[in-house]
Order: C-alpha cells, then sequence, then structure tokens
C-alpha cells in the first residue's frame, strides 16, 4: 500500500542549515550533508534542501552542497532555490538532485515547469507554494493568496488557481506551505491543504507547522496530505522519522515501517 | 563491468553513483559494442517513454538483444524496465523491445470510483514476490520500494514482484536473464540496494 510520507527539509543559508519563524527571526540548525543523512538514517523518507537566500539575493544554488549531500543519499532528494531555468535545473541534477523545486521563478515564468518537465520528466519538477488565507475575504481559505520571493511579496494570484495552473503545466507535485501556521508548531493547515489536494490530480506535501505527531496525522487524514514535509522538530532531536511514524501507525496511518 | 547504458535519461547518475557504491565496475556507454562485450547491462531511466527511441537510433536495441541471446545480464529500471515490453501508450509511436509481452498504461483516473493521483509517487510495498527471484533474494514480503512514474506494466507469469496502486502491477519482472525494476532501487534506501547487491552479485 502507498505510504504517507515524511519529508525532512532542510532550509539553507550560507551553506548552513537554518531556521526561522514565520519566515523571520533565523537560527542556526547545521550541517547540511550532516543532517541529510542523519535525517535518512533515522527514517525519513526523502530530504528537501531549500538555499532559502537564493531567489532573494540573486545567487545561484549551491551546487557543492547538494553534491556533497547527495553523494551517499539513498532516498529522493529535492533541491530547490535559485532556480531560474532549464539550465539552472540541469546543474542541480548533475550535481545528485532527484527533483527540483521552483517557486518564484514559476510565478515570474511559467512556462519554465514544462521546460524541465520536458527534459527530465514531470516527476522532476515540485512547484512550491507559499501560501497566505486572506484574512476578511468571504472564503479566506479558497482565497488564500501565493506570495513569492521568500513570503516577501503578494502576487494577486489565488492559491487554489495557480495550483491548477501548475499542474496543467506539467508539474509532479506541489510543496504546500501555511505562511500562516509556519514556524507555529501548532499544527498545518489541514483545510487548505485539503483544498488544494482536491483541486489537483498530483500529489500535494503540506508544510508548515508541524509541532507533533498529531499535526501530522491530521494533515493526512482531514487535509488529504500525500506527503508532509518538517524541519525544526527535527533539528533539535524532539523526535526523529521513525518515533513519529510509529506514532503514526498507532494512529492508522499507513508509513514506512520498518526503515 | 556493468555497462549502462546513457540515453539522456534523467537518473543515470543516481543509478551509477549508487552501483559504484556497491563496489561495482561500471562504463556509461552509448556505444553498442559496448555493450556488446559487456557481462551485465543496466538500462536507467526515469521521464517519458519517447526518450528510448534513442536506444534504436544508436543502434542499442540490436545490440542488447545479441547480449540478452547469449546470456548477458539485463537489467532496466522505470523506463528502463517499461522498455522490456511491447510499448507504452505514452508514446505509441515508439516501440519496445518486446521481451515481455504486453503494453504499459497510464494508471486509472479513477480506481474503484476514488480519484486516483498519478504520477504514483512514494513509497509503495512489494507483494507476491516469486520465491525463484534471483532480483529479489533476500526482499521479504511488504518491504518498501520508491516509485515515481504514471505509466506502469501489466501483471504477467513474469512478474517477480507485484505493488497495488489502482490494482496491481508489475514492480519487478524478471525471466532468466533479463530483469526489470519500476521502483527506483536507487533511492529506495536498503531495499533497494539490496536488489542492486543482487545483481551486481550474479
Amino acid at each position: 500500500m502507498l505510504t504517507k510520507r515524511i519529508i525532512a527539509c532542510l532550509d539553507v543559508r550560507d551553506g548552513r542549515v537554518v531556521k526561522g519563524i514565520q519566515f523571520v527571526d533565523i537560527i542556526d540548525a547545521g550541517d547540511p550533508a550532516e543532517l541529510a543523512h542523519r535525517h535518512a538514517a533515522g527514517g525519513a523518507d526523502e530530504i528537501v534542501l531549500l538555499d532559502i537566500t537564493a531567489t532573494h539575493e540573486g545567487r545561484g544554488t549551491l551546487l557543492d552542497t547538494v553534491k556533497r549531500t547527495a553523494a551517499a543519499l539513498f532516498v529522493p532528494f529535492t533541491v530547490g532555490g535559485g532556480i531560474r531555468s532549464a539550465e539552472d535545473a540541469a546543474a542541480v541534477f548533475n550535481a545528485g538532485a532527484d527533483k527540483v523545486s521552483i517557486n518564484s521563478s514559476a510565478i515570474a515564468r511559467p512556462e519554465l515547469i514544462g521546460e524541465i518537465g520536458g527534459s527530465f520528466g514531470a516527476q522532476a519538477v515540485i512547484v512550491a507554494i507559499d501560501a497566505r488565507r486572506t484574512e476578511g475575504a468571504a472564503d479566506p481559505v479558497g482565497e488564500a493568496e501565493v506570495f513569492v520571493s521568500g513570503g516577501r511579496k503578494p502576487t494577486g494570484l489565488r492559491v487554489i488557481d495557480w495550483a491548477r495552473e501548475a499542474e496543467q503545466r506539467g508539474a509532479g507535485e506541489i510543496l504546500l506551505t501555511s505562511m500562516n501556521t509556519d514556524g507555529m508548531r501548532n499544527g498545518f493547515d489541514c483545510e487548505l491543504t485539503a483544498r488544494v489536494s482536491e483541486a489537483v490530480q498530483i500529489p500535494v506535501i503540506a508544510s508548515g507547522g508541524a509541532g507533533s505527531a498529531a499535526h501530522f496525522a491530521d494533515v493526512f487524514g482531514r487535509g488529504r496530505a500525500d506527503a508532509a514535509l518538517a524541519a525544526s522538530i527535527f533539528h533539535f532531536g524532539v523526535t526523529d522519522s521513525r518515533g513519529l511514524k510509529a506514532s503514526l501507525r498507532d494512529a492508522g496511518v499507513t508509513v514506512r515501517l520498518p526503515c | 563491468m556493468i555497462a549502462v547504458i546513457d540515453y539522456k535519461a534523467g537518473n543515470l547518475t543516481s543509478v551509477v553513483k549508487t552501483l559504484t557504491y556497491l563496489g561495482a565496475e561500471t562504463e556509461i556507454t552509448q556505444d553498442p559494442e559496448v555493450v556488446r562485450r559487456a557481462s551485465k547491462i543496466v538500462l536507467p531511466g526515469v521521464g517519458h517513454f519517447r526518450a528510448t527511441s534513442l536506444l534504436n537510433e544508436l543502434h542499442i536495441t540490436k545490440a542488447v538483444r545479441e547480449s540478452i541471446a547469449r546470456g548477458a545480464w539485463f537489467l532496466g529500471v522505470c523506463v528502463g524496465l517499461q522498455w522490456l515490453y511491447q510499448g507504452s501508450t505514452e508514446a505509441p509511436e515508439t516501440p519496445g523491445l518486446g521481451h515481455f509481452a504486453g503494453e504499459c498504461e497510464r494508471f486509472p483516473a479513477l480506481f474503484e470510483g476514488e480519484p486516483l493521483k498519478a504520477p504514483h509517487v512514494g513509497w509503495n510495498s512489494l507483494e507476491d514476490l516469486k520465491p525463484d527471484s534471483k532480483l529479489m533474494r533476500g526482499i521479504q514480503p511488504g518491504e518498501f520500494v520508491y516509485y515515481t512514474h504514471s505509466w506502469r506494466a501489466p501483471l504477467s507469469p513474469d512478474t517477480a514482484a507485484s505493488t497495488p496502486y489502482g490494482g496491481s502491477f508489475t514492480g519487478a519482472v524478471e525471466r532468466d536473464n533479463v530483469m526489470g525494476v519500476q521502483f527506483h532501487p536507487e533511492k529506495s534506501a536498503s531495499v533497494g540496494l539490496r536488489v542492486l547487491q543482487n545483481f551486481i552479485d550474479l
């Protein structure tokens, strides 16, 4: 049976893993390659490395970090941040990534989704969406808005519409981060995740707000997520994926165990 | 020496990296003569079935057919498995090797009245393992491997392991010296490494 995936996310800045709260107040959490291997050994189903400042500062992705991290990693490995062209994506794949995650650059030029997919396959393209509920709207979830540049810029696009367009243009997965819940450890935005998951036929990865095993069970159930991503709860030894999965299995969620 | 065929398929680097990690000697090639000389051949692949048309242009299809006939071990991964069948609805104009009967088809949009997501992405279980499979030696039913694909091969008497998603499909196929896996052993942690080690040890 297809399992629900637990994805460990490494937000990288200047070659170090960092963790922010609601996209600001950043603290150091360690070396990317070392943490990636620790997560894989600890039972994470996938590793995502996001170069969180690449777009903002106009730098290329940290290819050396990618290479070092991918060297002996035998689980799927996604890299995002600063990928603006099919050539940028090719460099990241050559460095050892299995998938790329594109966000601002896909909004700026949606053709990029198909360009990367055309060369490397749809399964290699994740479109990441940073979403914020539109408070005060008649339907704050349905009218949630897409933000870019690390959550700094509103786009005027509706999350649901953009997710559908990304799918039509050939995205293999959607990585949905709720800016409302990110870093708060109070749970994922299950309503928003469910709305997006029902709007598209491709898998949806929920992100933002993981604080406990119950939050994951909730987003896999009510939130209809195919995978869930977390960062801070792993880095500081709160739990590892194996422990998290044992709790999820007890809650009736199908997970990869033993791992 | 394992000849790893380069037809510009996405996961070539990962597959070679993993084989090397396991101690195998590999040669990445587009040369039919290298394929003819090899005792083992790996055809990686991820992405579109159309990409396999390059194998004909490079005259590798013929070389593979001859190598298989003289007993070389062959392993296809993902699209590499699909290529062993007669073809795929993903690219009807591109014929497969036709070593195994049947055609690869897309996952249905609906299964038992429920929408079925595609691509099928993630860790899924191996079931109905064939006891005499060389490739799946030591793998237990219910162990998990990583998949990412939208097209799948049908079940047949040569199926060495099946996986349930929108009904069962062929996760691994094997007849004598010709084998294929739809999952990505290079991304399937210890279970995947075991499968590749089994191939290396043949």
